[in-house]
């Protein structure tokens, strides 16, 4: 067991460090958190900067225009990038964590060309296509279809939570190419498609979520027109395409948060001394406690990347639920105690990053698979627990 | 950084199981929980001594192993899912300072916490324990005292020691989370493995990530040597273990209320070990102070 890093590792640190201190203070002023147009183009800014430096898709493989840095060196990028109080990944997110990697991995080389240098560079947005009203945790029950005709597939049915839908060029979207049967279960017949959002018959309807903001969308598809050349991976074979995309999800796209978690730690101490809710023990003590917890999840991630660093994947296995499931909670605890630290009134304060922050973390025992999924996969797959209801 | 066990690491995890599984299994564990009040098994200690458990740390000049604070954790894990009785950290804290320590001969306790474990048994007392009064420990194979005041706290090896009491309780939180999955795998009810409901599903998966959430702290502690980060690790791991027995128990259902289910050692020695060392609300009072 060594925490220690190379010296290519640390000088990899100080030159990132650097860029850093140099470029953070040049960036315009950031948007307000309910201006959603506003931060794809604060968001995407971002981006170009990392690309113009030559951090963009760091872990990327060289072939998918990455740097094919190893999983260490993207921890670190995360580690200093959230230390630093880079922007977050912000629109970009489903491009950069989801739909890029898995275009990255199971895509043809036209496709990596097409799709992936828009994403590195922040021309082009995606969002995610999977939740339908009625397939949301049990996803594989979608049932927006998909049929040929010609070269292209015609799709009709509506998706919900599409995150991003709003400002989004591209739509990473799961439809069924093959009626549920006898002969086909529900997990097959599903296909991965890449939806451009300007093709007709594409209405969206921004939903509030109760943070007010309009992170997410209705998307509605009416006899869409997309090119089967934009299917990738094999016809039917979606589902399984579709578990890459979600290891990325639930294995790294948490990484930078956790050291944000423990910036926010620091600032919540801070705030507590400052305006006397320090006095509190059971206030301090739980900010304590909040402390060797997120001490104790960052160190987890560092076990699970080099578990996957010595496993040559880069993949996260079945343990990024296992760390899913205590972040998340783990976050909503933070933002409690962020409301307890500036007390009645400032928990009342919309205005207030934390009281955003504290209302946003509720999504997270959600998103990306409820809490109780994660359970079931972490009894089923890791411990070898039966199915069943 | 390579945050994974390196192959000698897992050779001496898997060698030490073995001497356990050998010498102090299942049997033997109800066996000494069932024959009344309890003696240490000075044979067993001698082994241990024999296979270098107390020596590991000593620097292999002075006749010890010579491997480091990381290695030591991965032994007391292996004695807390074990539930090995007897003063283990104190007598190994001791290890090239009293005679006959590293060897398993001399049987050497401490206050810790305000608590002194097996303070009759053992043949050196370190700490000062004046005013030392039995107690009715609720663990059959702990005997306890508890002198005034705490005993005295804070130095290195204070740190060291919490950090071996919470690989004791990181192994007993792994311990207890396989153990329910096994019960929950065989014991059916409706017609069906009580494993295929969502209820006890859901017992399991907290108790694996307890487990796991604790095992990267303790590693991680073990390796830094840290003292927030060793705080941090008693915490998690005290929890783990304590929390881990009780879902435990939980699953085993009427059985886990018995005493023929081992799942009542296991909490009564999470609660002794929570007791020892640094308590939640002092690690959780440094931690703060260090934010």
């Amino acid at each position: 067991m060594d925490l220690t890093y190379t010296q290519e590792e640390e000088s990899f640190r100080a030159g990132l460090r650097e860029w850093l201190a140099r470029t953070l203070p040049q960036l315009p002023p950031r948007p307000d958190p309910l201006d959603w147009p506003g931060r794809r183009a604060y968001d995407m800014g971002w981006q170009r900067r990392l690309y113009d430096a030559g951090y963009a898709g760091l872990h990327w493989p060289v072939d998918a225009g990455g740097r094919g840095a190893t999983p260490t060196q993207h921890l670190i990028f995360l580690e200093e990038t959230e230390k630093a109080g880079a922007p977050y990944v912000g629109a970009n997110f489903v491009g950069l964590l989801h739909a890029g990697p898995t275009i990255a991995s199971e895509g043809t080389a036209e496709q990596r060309a097409r799709w992936l240098p828009p994403v590195l560079r922040g021309d082009e947005v995606w969002c995610q296509g999977f939740s339908e009203p009625d397939a949301g945790s049990d996803l594989a029950s979608l049932r927006t279809r998909a049929w040929r005709d010609g070269d292209d597939y015609v799709v009709s049915g509506s998706k919900i939570w599409t995150s991003h839908a709003e400002v989004a060029d591209w739509c990473e979207l799961l439809v069924r190419t093959t009626p549920v049967s006898d002969d086909v279960p529900k997990h097959r017949g599903i296909s991965w498609l890449a939806m451009p959002m300007d093709a007709p018959g594409i209405t969206v309807r921004p939903l509030r979520t109760l943070a007010g903001s309009t992170e997410f969308a209705e998307v509605f598809l009416d006899e869409v027109r997309v090119p089967v050349a934009n299917r990738v991976g094999a016809e039917n074979d979606g589902w399984r395409v579709t578990m890459v995309t979600l290891s990325y999800e639930r294995g790294t796209a948490f990484v930078g948060e956790v050291v944000a978690c423990r910036r926010v730690l620091g600032d919540l101490a801070r705030e507590a001394r400052k305006n006397g809710r320090w006095d509190d023990a059971v206030l301090r003590r739980r900010l304590g406690r909040l402390s060797a917890e997120f001490g104790a999840l960052w160190r987890l991630t560092q076990w699970n990347v080099s578990e996957s660093q010595r496993a040559g994947s880069g993949v996260p296995g079945v343990g990024g639920s296992v760390f899913k499931l205590r972040y998340s909670h783990a976050r909503q605890e933070l933002y409690e105690a962020a409301g307890e630290v500036l007390g009645p009134a400032g928990a009342l304060d919309l205005g207030h990053e934390w009281t955003l922050d504290r209302l946003s973390s509720l999504s997270y025992t959600i998103a990306a698979g409820t809490s109780q999924i994660q359970q079931n996969i972490v009894a089923e797959r890791i411990l070898g627990l039966p199915k069943g209801r | 950084m390579d945050f994974q066990l390196t192959e000698d690491q897992r050779a001496l995890r898997d060698g030490v199981r073995e001497i356990l599984e050998g010498r102090f299994d299942g049997a033997a564990l109800r066996g000494a929980a069932d024959s009344g009040p309890p003696s240490l098994d000075r044979a067993l200690w001698r082994e241990l001594g024999d296979a270098g458990f107390f020596s590991l740390r000593v620097p292999e000049a002075e006749g010890g192993v010579g491997l480091g604070l990381a290695e030591a954790v991965l032994a007391f894990e292996e004695a807390g899912r074990a539930l090995l009785p007897g003063p283990l950290v104190a007598t190994f804290l001791a290890a090239g300072e009293v005679a006959g320590a590293a060897q398993g001969t001399t049987v050497v306790t401490a206050a810790s916490g305000g608590l002194v474990p097996w303070l009759e048994e053992a043949d050196v007392v370190r700490g000062d324990v004046s005013g030392a009064v039995p107690l009715r420990s609720v663990d059959p194979l702990t005997p306890l005292h508890r002198v005034p005041g705490d005993g005295g706290e804070g130095g290195a090896a204070d740190a060291e020691g919490d950090l071996l009491i919470a690989a004791e309780q990181l192994g007993s939180a792994g311990k207890t989370c396989e153990m329910a999955v096994r019960y929950a795998r065989e014991r059916t009810q409706f017609g069906q493995a009580i494993g295929a409901f969502q209820a006890v599903k859901h017992l399991c998966a907290q108790m694996l990530v307890r487990a796991e959430v604790a095992r990267a702290a303790v590693y991680a502690a073990s390796v830094t040597g840290d003292g927030a980060e060793i705080a941090g690790a008693k915490l998690l791991a005290d929890e783990a273990a304590v929390r881990n027995a009780r879902d435990c128990l939980q699953v085993h259902g009427g059985m886990g209320f018995t005493w023929e289910a081992d799942v009542h050692l296991h909490l009564k020695r999470a609660w002794v070990r929570e007791g020892l060392g640094r308590s939640a609300a002092r690690a959780e009072e440094e931690l703060a102070a260090a934010l």
